[in-house]
């Protein structure tokens, strides 16, 4: 008889979410499906409020990356406004931005991730997490912490605190950076270096080691989309868009985000909260795309600092083409923590940093506006339409943990499929463990996705034909 | 004029004939939290936040209304008018949509620095969730109703201090709301100065100056004390 597995909820993920497995007669897996069971309706309330205001409202979306609808929202403000922003507004939001990059892979690397693959899949669930991983190794996992601790700091002695500053607004930001706390940056930076080495060294071994995960671990074929520079370095903040296809070839290049609607759709499924977003000149199946760490390295065709180019050069080897295992997007974060790093200690050099002119000023020009950033789960859309007063009329949101909506089915269904044998009785726990991980390669963030309230729990849940469920796995 | 002798929190104390409790007071180094009064400008009784016990009333008598008398025994502070305070700010809250942590006046708003002190750590009733359209057409000033406390401190101002008749109060209870002119939006109310008084005057992110964004509204009420002052002193009368 088909059966139903769920998995509710998902833990050690940012939000609130569950997953079914759908069996059929035979046992085998015919589909899986990732649900997204938070609703929270920012796009609505907004509506009404006067468009200076969004950098405020909207980093409340989410406590780990405040900074990217900060910035996001503020870059929207300055396409209403028109105006460009003064240089120096420029360098220290995408200072911010590094910051945002270095703590929030570190949580997912370090925090989330790190434990099923260096405590093992099979280490009982109880151990499995940081605390398991403290307890192993100590040192590792105060320096990942303490790599967190300086991503947040970096947004703290910006913004003046680490969650939900409100800092960047339309036009520019308020402040400069302190030249003491320009010291306080370069002393922390070799420690910061030194762990990130640590954690390439710790993967390397886990490559080894985990051929079949990058086999399987949402490896199939999906096209790329990240910013990149004119000369298609690696982007976080300015850049076009570019997609790739999972050959390595550029399909679509230098996009204006600012028009996004003409070549991104958004699709909705009844299971879930999530909008799933494709690429429309392609429509679905085939406009599926991934966004992200993996993403951003597979469009870029250089990191711009030494060190990271170097890695990159490494990274791409692993594929043919593009890099297309989702296993691999723990590889992709931290050599984006490295060319974070690298371009941190450029901006400590750049006397822009401690410039005064930070701020433009304008009124309303544009009734419509846009403002793109990379959130470090990947490309961040904030699209604002207002009157002629300022006031917001309509307000979207894409965001990363959405556009990888689809891909992250697919890597439920994928590991299923590969570990759950026909006639299975029973779906053992760590069986389990493994398809929740094909979600935490993706990092999501439930919370943004849905802009949604949430803690980390999940369900997995498995389903027959019928829509009985016949086996329930739920922790959180 | 003749001089009236009272105790306020036991202290005894003397007071003009015709001033209030919370001028005599305040004379006195007294203190008690207010909201709707404003310096410069006549009182209402508005907010009900300076409520006290006057010896021989039942009833709590508002300081900013009430005149003195021989041998009035007032306290300021006690755990009645506590728990009355604190029920007042919380009414306030419930009303309309109070979000400090987004709010332009967060960190620099009277109604959150009263909150603080009184020891409001929670709303028991349930808010209201009002729906109201901000008014961004004034091209200096906006108005956001949804943090409007109906103080009336800026109508106060615009009628004694500037002289423009601009903003009104219209409706009543719970539909009571600022207006400029005759409900037209603000950017067309002709009588409106542009002076920027109600904004200085008010204790909320209600009145704001245009672009402002999260704490970033902070109000010089110096300006408004100086033309007071040299009004009532005829200070630019040669």
């Amino acid at each position: 008889m088909a059966k139903r597995i769920l998995i509710d909820p998902v833990t050690r993920i940012e939000g609130h979410a569950k997953i079914s497995i759908f069996l059929d007669d035979e046992g085998h897996v015919s589909d899986a499906e990732f649900h997204v069971v938070e609703f929270r309706g920012f796009e609505k309330f907004c509506e009404g409020r006067p468009y200076n205001e969004m950098p405020g409202i909207t980093p409340r979306i989410c406590g780990i990356c405040p900074v990217s609808h900060l910035l996001a929202s503020a870059k929207a403000g300055d396409a209403i406004m028109a105006v460009s922003i003064p240089p120096a507004a420029d360098k220290l939001r995408r200072l911010m931005n590094l910051g945002q990059f270095i703590q929030s892979h570190a949580l997912s690397f370090f925090h989330l991730s790190a434990p099923d693959f260096l405590l093992g899949w099979d280490t009982p669930q109880p151990q499995r997490n940081v605390f398991g991983l403290i307890g192993q190794n100590k040192e590792l996992a105060r320096a990942g912490i303490r790599l967190r601790q300086f991503g947040q700091e970096i947004i703290e002695l910006l913004g003046g605190q680490k969650i939900h500053p409100a800092w960047a607004v339309p036009g520019g930001v308020r402040s400069p950076l302190d030249p003491e706390d320009r010291e306080r940056i370069l002393r922390w930076l070799p420690e910061a270096y030194a762990t990130v080495q640590t954690a390439f060294d710790l993967f390397q071994a886990t490559l080894q080691t985990h051929s079949r995960e990058v086999q399987v671990f949402g490896n199939f074929p999906s096209l790329f989309m990240g910013l990149v520079d004119p000369d298609g370095t690696w982007e976080h903040h300015g850049g076009k868009l570019r997609f790739v296809d999972s050959s390595g070839s550029i399909i679509a290049d230098q996009l204006d985000p600012q028009n996004y609607a003409e070549f991104i759709g958004e699709s909705v499924q009844n299971t879930s909260y999530l909008k799933s977003p494709y690429y429309l000149p392609l429509d679905l199946p085939e406009g599926m795309y991934r966004v992200g760490p993996l993403a951003r390295l597979n469009v870029a065709e250089q990191m711009g600092t030494p060190k990271a180019d170097a890695e990159l050069a490494r990274f791409k080897k692993l594929g043919r083409g593009a890099v297309t295992s989702s296993f691999l997007y723990h590889y992709a974060r931290l050599i984006e923590i490295l060319a974070a790093l690298e371009r941190v200690e450029r901006y400590m050099d750049d006397r822009d940093i401690f410039s005064e002119d930070l701020r433009a000023d304008a009124g309303i020009n544009s009734f419509h506006g846009v403002g793109v950033s990379e959130a470090p789960r990947g490309t961040l859309f904030h699209d604002y339409t207002v009157d002629r007063n300022g006031l917001l009329r309509k307000v979207n949101m894409i965001v990363a943990t959405g556009q990888n909506n689809l891909a992250m089915n697919q890597t439920v269904a994928q590991i299923a499929r590969h570990y759950i044998r026909r006639q299975q009785n029973d779906i053992p726990e760590p069986l389990l463990n493994r398809i929740e991980h094909g979600i935490r390669c993706y990092d999501p963030c439930l919370s943004c996705s849905t802009h949604a309230v949430g803690q980390m729990p999940l369900r997995v849940q498995l389903i027959g034909p019928d829509g009985t469920v016949i086996r329930e796995a739920a922790r959180g | 004029m003749a001089a009236k002798t009272l105790t306020i929190d036991g202290k005894e104390i003397s007071a003009e004939e015709g001033a209030t409790i919370l001028q005599a007071a305040e004379e006195h180094g007294i203190t008690m939290p207010t909201l709707c009064h404003l310096d410069g400008v006549y009182d209402v009784g508005a907010c009900r936040l300076c409520l006290v016990e006057v010896a021989g009333t039942p009833k709590l008598l508002p300081a900013c209304t009430t005149r003195v008398t021989e041998g009035m025994d007032v306290k300021t502070d006690t755990e009645r008018l506590r728990k009355y305070r604190r029920m007042t700010l919380e009414l306030l809250f419930a009303e309309r949509n109070h979000v400090c942590a987004v709010c332009v006046a967060n960190g620099h708003c009277e109604l959150q620095s009263l909150a603080y002190s009184q020891g409001m750590d929670h709303v028991r009733y349930e808010y209201r969730f009002p729906h109201w359209e901000v008014d961004n057409t004034h091209p200096l000033f906006g108005m956001d109703p949804h943090r409007c406390i109906l103080c009336t401190r800026c109508v106060r101002a615009c009628w004694h201090i500037e002289g423009a008749g601009t903003l009104n109060v219209s409706g009543r209870s719970a539909g009571s709301h600022i207006i400029t002119d005759l409900n037209q939006p603000w950017g067309l109310a002709d009588s409106c100065t542009r002076c920027g008084k109600c904004v200085m005057s008010c204790p909320t992110g209600a009145l704001y100056y245009k672009g402002s964004t999260v704490s970033e509204m902070e109000r010089d009420r110096s300006k408004l004390e100086f033309i007071v002052t040299a009004r009532e002193k005829k200070q630019w009368i040669a």
